[in-house]
């Protein structure tokens, strides 16, 4: 039984009129403005966003601190992230999102350590300036190796007054340039992750950026430079993408920030052109680049084939003919993977319907690589995202498609109940919920311990896992034998 | 040449060990990455094993390394959904509640429902009172809770939120009905760790229920018992109910979260499952006795309900033979019931097993880093194995906790060489393993990184086990969660021997197939 798009724009609508019932009349008219059917032609996806959410209601979204240290700064390796207040926000953040790096952890890499400064009841009564300080000498006496420190704050900093700024002068200049990194980037500022991501990419600008010395790392120039921006190589993911760029000829001189080092950062303003993979948390900085070091920025899709083979022409189009005829030969060169991968799994996943719930770029990145498989993305929805994303995202979503922003866990779970799509693809928090449903799931930030999903490496690995999922015999137990 | 294929696809373990990933690793590190000199990383490495490093190590007054502990909150969410229909409400920021839920789905794998207040800027300046009349209204309306029980973030703990005067405004608002059940627990998350916010949720509901009640009937015989922040709670407390049914007790749990972390896949999302009933909270407010089986969840519960004229009893995790002992003695003191032949029998067949195994654990030394009952419990089992605990830890342990340590030791003759370390982390723990090793080491997930560094091969019990599954589904209190637990160390220490042994014509003189 298939129905047409006008049928599905019925159905979608009564659905978010069935879901708004649920709420008081003040919530269920905030919450309208979040939901919507697309109409094919229309410029953006006729949502609200980026707005604060209800209290209540089970959103799935983080905080500006999530976005700060989880996903800009954490990953860079050889730097020491403090975070700063209570000790809870480090350590439910601790190694949770796989960025993966190559370093001797401890020594001279810290990615996978929770350094907090576990503030006690004196700390807030008192301030903690003074513990800070101490603590940064601390970290300079046993992580003697560490290339630089990022003081990531937690919600009572910027209750209680500190100043954690004059702090961080104070140490840089006792230790002779030293990089050190005041973040405001309390939970409670902004609406989600995402004013996260814009406070540590200010960060960078104002005390990487404008306080480096710029010949502080020899580095010669090529006119192939170009740095990654926004993948922080989960699963892997920004080197399955370095590794195409290389193939086309191309010299990848920074990764921001997975696997990333603070000496990739600061020369990042010598690159010829920023590939920027995550928009939604990077653009920021790029945008920067592009004002004050004349540096263009360029976004790019490497999830699935058809996306792959699109960006790296466009990649290649800021390049001269050298770099276009690579680009041409690095897609013929995994033609024969694209190829069998399809063969494979395309005939075991035609049709099947998906729903979407993610964060960053996914919402609307990873579209393409089910359509390569034969699969259509049904509902689709931004944890923090902003308009220029949901304008963004019609260029991948068809007519009919259901839009949800900031869901909620109630609207959530009953749009999948009714649509039972074949897969979902969402969160940690999501996942045993679909499950329970007899619905496959797939975790779209961790790649539910997989990946990588970037490239063409990981098109291969993103095609076995959705098929293990959708067709795992599980699913076909759920049903007591003997149950009505 | 690329090394993925359709045919035999190679995931991120093998991947990146292809030569075309690792040239291209080689490649970043030599020209962008500027990394320090490889003999200067060795030094450095080489230096932090030492015992210079580790009295600076020690030293350290303000930063925390790998800590042990989480915040306050946590426990009072783990608290919350231990009661029938209810749901967790954390007043403040809404990224501490996406971390909680994320957190326990990571260990139980399962979903944790809770919602938060949602503060924001302007709710730092003028308070949150208004997040928890809408809150409030949205979750009662939206997930038909029979409870709400509300916690707090270090957020609203640090600008001074009034949780009673709020949840009273609420309802006069029309938030909520008037006699609608919401207790409430200030948790800062700026003081002690998830076991003190676990203490301070459940007093809250405990002293829900009964602040104004008087009329205390107590029934001979039945008891409360209260479980505490436990990993294994699922397990744990599913065989706490089949032991206190062969013992024919009257009882309830306080705050029994056996269902709701394992609840089946067949169709149906259950957003709430099992946990106390209201009724059972006002039954047991009648009970003569309550028993903790964790003394540092529960100081202040139990404090509370002493006051209320009830027997109270604190046991540290009721582990191996005297542990589960002193629990089946304090259940048969304070109901009156016969301990049955069928636990006698079981306690004799974990006693023989014991008995089978001795020899593996004679002269073993062990590491062990975690809660401090757990630790305690755990202490007291390896001791009366003929182990020995040689480096006890805890982030959260107190030095009250230290000397209670330290009188397991003091009494068994192979605790003469064992020390405790209250109120320290991970990287205190790295030091320690390097100056005085050990043979194995027990505790959480974050443990592998020490069992990478150290080399010493790492048991999972604790909290959080995020990279190991289903552990939580099973019990390691009782005779038979003892037995669990033996099994776990054993098949550890028969998989190492067998590991070392198993080089062709080098080690395999020793690979036995009798051991």
């Amino acid at each position: 039984m298939s129905l047409t798009a006008e049928d599905t724009k019925a159905r979608n609508k009564k659905l978010i009129e069935e879901v708004l019932k649920v709420y008081p009349e003040k919530a269920a008219k905030r919450r309208a403005k979040h939901l919507n059917v697309h109409e094919e032609g229309k410029s953006d996806c006729g949502v609200k966003s980026n707005i604060k959410s209800l209290p209540g209601v089970m959103t799935i979204r983080g905080c500006a601190y999530a976005g700060s240290k989880g996903v800009v700064w954490g990953p860079i390796k050889d730097m020491i992230h403090i975070s700063h207040g209570p000790v809870g926000c480090g350590q439910y953040s601790w190694s949770t999102r796989r960025n993966y790096y190559i370093g001797t952890t401890g020594i001279d890499a810290f990615g996978t350590m929770q350094f907090t400064s576990d503030f006690q009841e004196k700390d807030i009564v008192f301030g903690g300036d003074k513990k800070l300080e101490k603590l940064l000498d601390e970290v300079q006496e046993l992580f003697p190796l560490n290339k630089g420190i990022s003081i990531q704050s937690e919600c009572p900093i910027g209750l209680i007054g500190d100043d954690i700024e004059a702090v961080a002068k104070k140490k840089t200049k006792e230790y002779e340039g030293k990089t050190i990194v005041p973040v405001r980037c309390e939970g409670f500022r902004g609406v989600s992750q995402s004013l996260g991501h814009h406070i540590a990419n200010d960060m960078i600008r104002d005390w990487v950026f404008d306080k480096t010395d710029s010949n502080k790392n020899t580095f010669e120039a090529t006119p192939y430079d170009v740095a990654i921006i926004g993948d922080y190589n989960i699963g892997g993911d920004a080197w399955s993408s370095r590794i195409l760029l290389e193939e086309m000829g191309l010299r990848v001189i920074a990764q921001w920030s997975g696997d990333g080092t603070i000496a990739e950062i600061e020369n990042t303003p010598k690159a010829k052109l920023n590939v920027l993979h995550c928009y939604r948390s990077m653009n920021y900085i790029s945008r920067h680049m592009e004002e004050k070091y004349g540096t263009p920025w360029v976004e790019y899709n490497f999830f699935g084939p058809s996306k792959i083979e699109a960006s790296l022409r466009e990649i290649a189009s800021h390049f001269d003919d050298k770099i276009k005829e690579n680009a041409e030969k690095v897609i013929a060169k995994y033609k024969p993977l694209v190829q069998g991968v399809i063969d494979r799994f395309k005939p075991r996943l035609e049709g099947k319907k998906v729903m979407l719930y993610v964060g960053g770029l996914r919402p609307r990145h990873v579209i393409g690589a089910y359509e390569d498989l034969g699969m259509e993305v049904v509902g689709t929805g931004y944890e923090f995202g902003h308009n220029d994303d949901y304008q963004r995202t019609t260029d991948y979503i068809k007519d009919s498609t259901l839009v949800y922003d900031d869901v909620t866990g109630y609207e959530f779970e009953k749009f999948v109940d009714k649509i039972q799509p074949d897969l979902v693809g969402s969160g940690i928090k999501e996942k045993y919920v679909f499950q329970k449903m007899g619905v496959p799931f797939r975790q779209m930030h961790s790649w539910d311990y997989s990946g990588p999903y970037h490239g063409y490496d990981g098109f291969a690995v993103f095609a076995r896992d959705m098929d293990m999922a959708i067709n795992s015999p599980v699913w076909s137990l759920t049903k007591a034998p003997w149950a009505k | 040449m690329s090394s993925q294929s359709a045919d035999k696809l190679i995931d991120h373990e093998m991947l990146f060990r292809q030569p075309e990933y690792t040239s291209m690793f080689e490649n970043k590190q030599k020209n962008f990455e500027y990394k320090h000199p490889e003999e200067k990383i060795i030094e450095i490495q080489d230096w932090t094993k030492t015992k210079e490093y580790q009295e600076k190590n020690f030293a350290r007054k303000a930063l925390t390394v790998n800590p042990a502990k989480a915040c306050q909150p946590l426990g009072a969410v783990f608290a919350a959904v231990g009661f029938a229909k209810t749901l967790p409400f954390v007043h403040g920021s809404q990224g501490c509640v996406a971390y909680y839920r994320s957190h326990f789905s990571r260990h139980f794998k399962e979903p944790t429902s809770c919602v938060s207040s949602s503060m924001t800027e302007d709710a730092a300046v003028f308070g949150g009172m208004n997040n928890m009349i809408d809150g409030l209204a949205n979750a009662y309306n939206m997930y038909k809770p029979e409870m709400i029980a509300v916690s707090t973030t270090c957020m609203a703990e640090v600008i001074g939120d009034d949780l009673d005067g709020f949840i009273k405004n609420a309802k006069n608002k029309g938030s909520i009905p008037e006699d609608f059940d919401v207790p409430f627990a200030h948790t800062p998350a700026f003081v002690g760790s998830h076991i003190t916010g676990y203490d301070n949720a459940l007093r809250g509901i405990v002293q829900h229920f009964w602040d104004k009640r008087e009329d205390r009937q107590p029934v001979e015989g039945k008891i409360n018992f209260i479980g505490g922040f436990d990993g294994f709670t699922t397990g744990n407390l599913r065989e706490i109910k089949r032991i206190l049914g062969l013992m024919d007790a009257n009882y309830t749990i306080l705050g029994d979260t056996s269902d709701i972390w394992d609840t089946p896949t067949d169709g149906e999302y259950r957003m709430y499952d099992g946990g106390t009933t209201k009724e059972e909270m006002n039954d047991a407010y009648n009970a003569a006795a309550t028993i903790s089986f964790q003394e540092f969840c529960s100081e202040k519960t139990l404090k509370y309900i002493e006051s209320k004229g009830q027997k109270v009893v604190a046991l540290n995790q009721p582990m191996g033979v005297t542990g589960t002992d002193q629990f089946l003695m304090e259940v048969s003191r304070l109901t009156g019931k016969q301990i049955p032949e069928a636990l006698t029998k079981e306690r004799g067949r974990l006693v023989d097993a014991i008995a089978d195994s001795q020899a593996m654990f004679h002269g073993k030394k062990f590491a062990l880093y975690g809660d401090p009952d757990l630790m305690l419990g755990l202490t007291q089992f390896l001791l009366e194995l003929g182990a020995e605990p040689t480096t006890v830890l805890s982030t959260n342990g107190d030095d009250i906790w230290a000397k209670k340590v330290q009188a397991l030791f003091d009494a068994s003759p192979f605790g003469k060489d064992c020390k405790v370390y209250p109120k320290k982390d991970m990287w205190h723990l790295r030091s320690l393993l390097f100056t005085e090793p050990v043979d194995y080491l027990i505790g959480n997930t974050h443990g592998k990184y020490l069992e990478r560094d150290c080399g010493v091969p790492l048991i999972r019990l604790g909290f959080p086990i995020f990279d190991r599954h289903h552990y939580h589904r099973f019990p390691i209190w009782g005779y038979e969660g003892a037995m669990r637990v033996l099994v776990m160390i054993l098949d550890e220490m028969f998989e190492r021997l067998d590991q070392s042994t198993i080089i062709t014509a080098k080690t395999d003189i020793s690979y036995d197939i009798v051991r």
